[in-house]
């Protein structure tokens, strides 16, 4: 994780001040912005360089193809057809043709070049606006040539934040736990990939249970319950170095586990004699805190962006409902009133909305409520579905499904999902195996 | 030839609502495996003694113990003070219809129900530990209220 270190940013041209092609995220978008994401490209000797090196024949277009798929995905934007462009890329990107990118209807132009410096990758980006003639965008990275996929989404990120004024969420990773076998018998391990489902890598063997794994907020650490010697407790593992250890010391299970929004306390359900309640422990001096205390079920706790407020789920009211509270446990007060049970809150990183998953009429819900529990939004309906975890934009979220079993007990299946915070543009994110409990890194570069 | 289709109709009738009958009659058989929503049934159970079930089932969200389950437990605790070596996990589970982390605490307040019963009839709680799976360990892989019901369960085994 060091090597996100490595990027240098340079900007080549400031950018531009006044505004020209905006995109509006904060409804669906049902006339996504025509975009032109030319090949990057690059010179013969380059290209048998990388090809040495990383064994991939075009590099720049397969960068390209990355920032293609990454808009696409978004619903927000219409990468155009290649086979329509009229210009060569390297022509493009020292001087865009505007006349032949407004005739394939091209709003937007996205043109680069990749360079070998020694054996360090160089590419730089320019951004287009095709209607008003100008470059909006001009940026150059430099980094190790297995980095390429990250320079796709670090591309994507800042053609992202340039159209629509609100930073992206292409250089982000998703943490999950995969899934194989029968229902019976579940194996399951902690997986992390690239956002875009590339790069998987597998953190546990799955000799043992493991469940909910979320990140810190530097992404280097991340929290999860694992069932090791039978004994289900919360753990900590160091992504770089594989390190685990249990934390604190609790003479029961402990679970639902997250990090504080500076990384520094886990705040987390610890189960005793019938009653699970909401505990806290400090990373650095191993002080732990007991933050509810009531008979009832406490648990799924979810900070505040700014670390003052905690949400939660409960059944003291009779059954599971969401609540908010002050961090020390103090001002609790019940915030979903609606129809049916509320589980699962956790906040938005923006700090305005809380999304939950919720149980009404046999059918489970993913929404979103303000946290005060008003303005209530369902945005997906399924058989089964929960868990959101938010992109770090707070424009997105990602969650889980399963699929019904027959009476045999088979044909069951569970698959990541994503929708926007619109309730537009769901879709299934792709896992090399069964998956479930998604968690939303942070921004990796920034 | 009229009346021959008429018989070979009517027969088809007769026969079409005997298959239904008997349909109905089937679904019949499967009802009294539960009652409320607490499985009453054998399919699953286990025996840690002749006699002595190992398991006892719950309704949805509950961790009340029946009066069926209550009786289950009396005949576990009446083994274990005959067999006074013995100590026993109690795993608590759920059902696959609720969200996984307040599952896990719902397991454990089960498991808790039944090692609370087996302490009011005097089996010490040093030889009874508790751990809960939630829903990630069914024992019926189905999707249906049936199968839901044998999931949603406390089971005594033994540790050593």
């Amino acid at each position: 994780m060091r090597k996100l270190l490595f990027f240098i940013f340079l900007f080549i041209i400031p950018a531009n001040s006044f505004a020209l092609i905006t995109v509006d995220i904060t409804r669906g978008n049902l006339n996504p912005l025509p975009i032109a994401v030319s090949p990057i490209s690059s010179n013969d000797k380059t290209n048998s360089e990388l090809e040495k090196v990383l064994k991939i024949k075009d590099l720049g277009s397969e960068i390209s193809k990355i920032v293609e798929n990454n808009l696409k995905a978004t619903g927000l934007f219409n990468p155009l057809n290649k086979d329509a462009f009229l210009q060569e890329p390297d022509i493009s990107h020292v001087k865009p043709r505007f006349e032949d990118w407004s005739l394939i209807k091209a709003q937007a132009l996205i043109t680069g070049k990749v360079e070998l410096n020694e054996t360090k990758l160089r590419v730089e980006f320019r951004l287009w606006d095709v209607l008003a003639g100008k470059e909006i965008l001009a940026l150059a990275f430099t980094t190790v040539p297995k980095n390429w996929r990250r320079i796709g989404h670090i591309i994507t990120d800042k053609v992202y934040e340039r159209l629509t004024g609100e930073k992206g969420y292409f250089d982000t990773r998703i943490i999950y736990v995969a899934e194989e076998g029968p229902k019976t018998k579940r194996i399951k391990k902690l997986a992390i990939m690239d956002q875009d489902g590339f790069n998987t890598k597998y953190l546990t063997l799955g000799n043992e249970l493991v469940l909910t794994p979320r990140f810190n907020p530097t992404n280097q650490m991340v929290t999860y319950l694992s069932y090791f010697k039978n004994l289900p407790r919360v753990y900590l593992l160091d992504i770089e170095t594989g390190i685990q250890e249990v934390v604190g010391d609790f003479p029961g299970m402990t679970f639902a586990p997250r990090f504080s929004p500076n990384g520094k306390k886990i705040i987390m359900s610890f189960a005793k004699d019938g009653n699970s309640d909401i505990y806290t422990m400090d990373l650095e001096n191993r002080i732990v805190e007991k933050i509810t205390n009531h008979p009832a079920i406490d648990t799924s706790p979810s900070y505040s962006p700014d670390g003052k407020f905690v949400t939660f789920n409960s059944d003291r009211s009779g059954y599971q409902q969401i609540y908010v509270m002050k961090s020390d446990g103090s001002k609790v007060r019940r915030i979903s009133f609606g129809k049916g049970l509320y589980g699962t809150p956790v906040w938005s990183p923006r700090g305005d909305l809380i999304a939950f998953t919720k149980l009404h009429k046999g059918k489970f819900y993913i929404g979103v409520m303000r946290t005060d529990g008003k303005g209530e939004r369902l945005l997906t309906e399924n058989y089964y579905q929960e868990a959101p975890s938010w992109s770090p934009n707070g424009r997105v979220l990602i969650f889980y499904r399963e699929t019904k079993s027959d009476d045999k007990g088979e044909g069951h299946s569970t698959t990541l999902w994503s929708i926007d915070l619109t309730g537009y543009n769901e879709r299934m994110v792709k896992t090399e195996t069964d998956a479930s409990d998604p968690s939303w890194s942070s921004l990796l570069s920034n | 030839m009229i009346l021959s289709k008429l018989y070979k109709n009517i027969f088809l009738v007769t026969l079409l609502s005997l298959i239904l009958t008997a349909c109905a009659t089937q679904k019949k058989v499967a009802g009294p495996e539960l009652q409320g929503d607490v499985y009453t049934g054998t399919d699953t159970v286990k025996y840690l003694a002749d006699g002595v079930p190992d398991r006892v089932f719950f309704a949805t969200n509950e961790s009340i113990l029946t009066t069926r389950s209550r009786e289950t437990l009396r005949k576990q605790a009446a083994w274990l003070r005959k067999n006074s070596d013995v100590n026993v996990v109690i795993e608590g589970h759920a059902d696959e219809r609720g969200t996984r982390e307040y599952n896990l605490a719902l397991g454990e307040r089960r498991a808790n129900a039944a090692k609370d019963y087996l302490m009011t009839y005097g089996i010490s709680s040093n030889r009874i530990s508790v751990i809960s799976y939630g829903k990630e360990r069914p024992v019926d892989s189905g999707s249906n209220p049936l199968s839901w019901s044998k999931n949603r369960r406390s089971v005594t085994v033994k540790a050593n």
